[in-house]
């Protein structure tokens, strides 16, 4: 089975501190795989390694078959690696429809000439781009919202405008930090449902930092576990489940905090 | 459905309805201002005309123009892309010279004449007509944006913005001392370049005191200068300018390339910046070293950030106000109160305090400008909710 992004023995350290220590990983194509472990063990450390944020202290990322691991960050994004932020990063100050045109940035051609003018395929792109973007924006389901900045979205629509604003990318690979942090259970299920389609419909593969354990288990083929920048464990959902060293370093905590 | 897309149309229609309320507004101001100094103000009676040679004499009005264009290009870099530039006059300055080498005889060795008035065909130097030399000052400052731009803009804006510093200091240096660079004469030093040729449109020649007809193509410059803005704005490369301007990591999360797009900003501010001072080597008829200081940039920043960034109305608004108290407004009432009250204060000496206790006042009060970008209001008159953006995170 091939693998869309594969990340070799990354490791990160920030001074003194190892957030992320020789970690090995892969997303399979096509599949929905999630990252597990308590706060602080280095999962949106990671994350940046992937998108370019970060360089890693040693290591290779690689996109298909090719080694992305010292590409600018605009470049990786451009070429198929798209996220959305554990805590949401829109362009506030810009409406729902930009937002997902500034996505496009890559992808469409106008230069200053062109646009000053309005040449004809400066308008005929911008029209694209434009009903490209509603079409995403309804794919979501925040359609009606698409001339509203961004700031003035509620908290769930906000989450969903980052995918949306992520899938204009046109990514092969799709990272999502902490998507249902902050919704309750009834949100967080239709988020699931609404992560099945993306990857259906969109033909991604799908990368999943997640909290919610109910949404990890239902949602994920593969889950791996981080704890304090190590990778400990990485199994189906059933597997992770039974796994001592996890329950250990993570499962119990969380179910302690929840209470 | 429906809705949504009536929705959508209606808030675009709103935008687009009031930058046509404000060109048309504009065109109507500059043509009763040009019918009037063409027509009007030269058969008023005496009192009349004293009055308005005092408080807006038409150099003044000209040469608000030129702050006008300058501003505008500084509105892109500051206002669009929200990159600090306290250099600015840079730019302003090698227009200036591209003017004083492109349109006068100081260059003696050469005698290079394109499309130049009739009245400069037999005198030698370089003499290439107007139009060309605004396209070229202008490219001219676009590659020194890029220039600059290039090693700089890696840098966090602070930095930045004492790089861009340090760049306004320099360039005007550099020409107050550029009467010998290896044995060549590049700006003529400290007694600039003067005259530079008048402007020509076809046959006509506009001499030095055509003020209303140079009024005229500074209206056309500065209307140039808000169509190239207001589109960029609405394109792709707004766009990008504007999510930098918003969250530069989110913006290059998404493939926007941090370093070409900030640079674009920079070249067509810039460009503007050429323009605007290729324009006023006209209407002062030459360039002098001395007069590009370190003020300009801070009054541009001025005129941008009272006026509005982001908003080209808001900054032409700012502009000429900044630029009329500047030149001839202060003077005039500060004549006005010593004549009325018998006292001897020198109210253009307190220019500066002026500003900067507007300036503070503005930042207290009202820091979105005069006339603010719509977004820039939504924000900022909810500055202190700032609860509103992200409900309950983490
Ligand atoms: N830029 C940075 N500089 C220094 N330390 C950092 C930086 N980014 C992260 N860290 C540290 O690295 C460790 C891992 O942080 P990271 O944000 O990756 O954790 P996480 O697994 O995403 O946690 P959470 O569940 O809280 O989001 C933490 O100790 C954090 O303080
Ligand atoms: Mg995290």
């Amino acid at each position: 089975m091939s693998s869309a992004l594969t990340a070799k023995e990354i490791t990160v350290r920030f001074g003194g501190l190892t957030a992320v220590n020789n970690v090995s990983f892969d997303i399979p194509t096509g599949k929905i795989v999630s990252l597990i472990g308590p706060n602080g063990a280095g999962k949106t450390t990671f994350f940046n390694v992937l998108t370019g944020l970060y360089k890693p202290t040693s290591g290779n990322v690689l996109f298909g078959e090719e080694d992305i691991t010292a590409r600018p960050p605009h470049k990786i994004a451009s070429g198929g690696v798209a996220r959305t932020f554990q805590n949401i990063r829109l362009f506030g100050l810009m409406t729902a429809e930009e937002n997902v045109m500034v996505a496009m940035h890559s992808h469409l051609k106008a230069g200053i000439i062109a646009t000053i003018l309005g040449t004809p395929g400066q308008r005929r792109e911008e029209k694209m781009a434009r009903d490209e973007a509603r079409a995403l924006l309804d794919f979501v389901g925040i359609g009606k919202w698409a001339g509203e900045y961004a700031r003035n979205l509620s908290y769930g629509d906000q989450r969903r405008l980052e995918v949306a604003r992520a899938l204009a990318l046109k990514p092969k690979v799709l990272l999502l930090d902490e998507p249902t942090a902050g919704m309750n259970p009834q949100e967080s299920l239709t988020f699931i449902n609404f992560v099945y389609k993306v990857r259906d419909e969109q033909d991604v593969s799908i990368l999943l930092i997640e909290h919610d354990m109910s949404v990890v288990m239902s949602v994920s083929e593969r889950v791996t576990v981080l704890d304090q920048g190590e990778k400990i464990a990485e199994g189906s959902p059933a597997e992770i489940k039974a796994n001592q060293r996890v329950i250990e370093a993570y499962l119990g905590k969380a179910k302690g905090e929840k209470a | 459905m429906t809705m949504n897309i009536l929705k959508r149309k209606a808030k675009k229609q709103k935008q687009s309805a009031s930058h046509k309320k404000w060109t048309i507004g504009f065109l109507i101001a500059a043509v009763v201002i040009w019918i009037f100094y063409t027509y009007i103000m030269g058969n008023l009676p005496d009192g009349p005309q004293t009055v308005f040679q005092n408080w807006l004499p038409p150099t003044t009005v000209n040469e608000a123009m030129v702050w006008v264009i300058c501003a505008l290009g500084l509105n892109i870099v500051v206002g669009y892309a929200g990159l600090l530039d306290l250099g600015f006059v840079a730019f302003w300055a090698i227009g200036g010279y591209s003017a004083g080498w492109f349109m006068s005889t100081f260059f003696q060795q050469a005698n290079f004449h394109f499309l130049s008035p009739k009245d400069v065909a037999k005198q030698p130097g370089i003499h290439l007509t107007f139009w060309v030399v605004l396209g070229l000052g202008g490219l001219i400052c676009a590659m020194f944006g890029i220039i600059i731009g290039a090693p700089t803009l890696r840098l966090k804006s602070d930095y930045l913005a004492l790089v861009t510093l340090g760049f306004g200091e320099i360039i005007p240096q550099f020409f107050t001392n550029g009467e010998n660079i290896g044995g060549f004469n590049l700006s003529n030093g400290t007694k600039g370049i003067s005259p530079v040729d008048n402007i020509s449109i076809g046959p006509r020649i506009l001499g030095p005191f055509d003020f209303s007809w140079k009024f005229a193509i500074f209206v056309f410059l500065t209307a140039v200068m808000v169509f190239i803005s207001l589109r960029l704005r609405k394109g792709r490369l707004g766009r990008a300018w504007l999510a930098i301007r918003e969250d530069e990591l989110a913006a290059s999360m998404m493939g926007v390339p941090l370093m070409s797009t900030k640079l674009a900003a920079y070249a067509v501010g810039a460009f503007s910046g050429g323009v605007g001072g290729v324009a006023f080597a006209t209407h002062v008829n030459g360039v002098f070293a001395d007069r590009f200081n370190f003020s300009i940039s801070i009054i541009l920043l001025a005129m941008v950030v009272l006026g509005g960034m982001g908003n080209v109305w808001g900054v032409m608004v700012g502009a000429l106000l900044v630029a009329w108290i500047n030149s001839t407004g202060l003077p005039a009432f500060g004549d006005l109160v010593n004549t009325t009250f018998n006292t001897n204060i020198n109210f253009p000496s307190y220019n500066f305090l002026l500003f900067g206790g507007v300036l503070i006042l503005m930042m207290l009060f009202k820091r979105e400008g005069m006339i603010p970008e719509s977004r820039l209001k939504a924000i900022l008159h909810e500055a202190d909710d700032t609860t509103s953006n992200v409900g309950g995170a983490h």
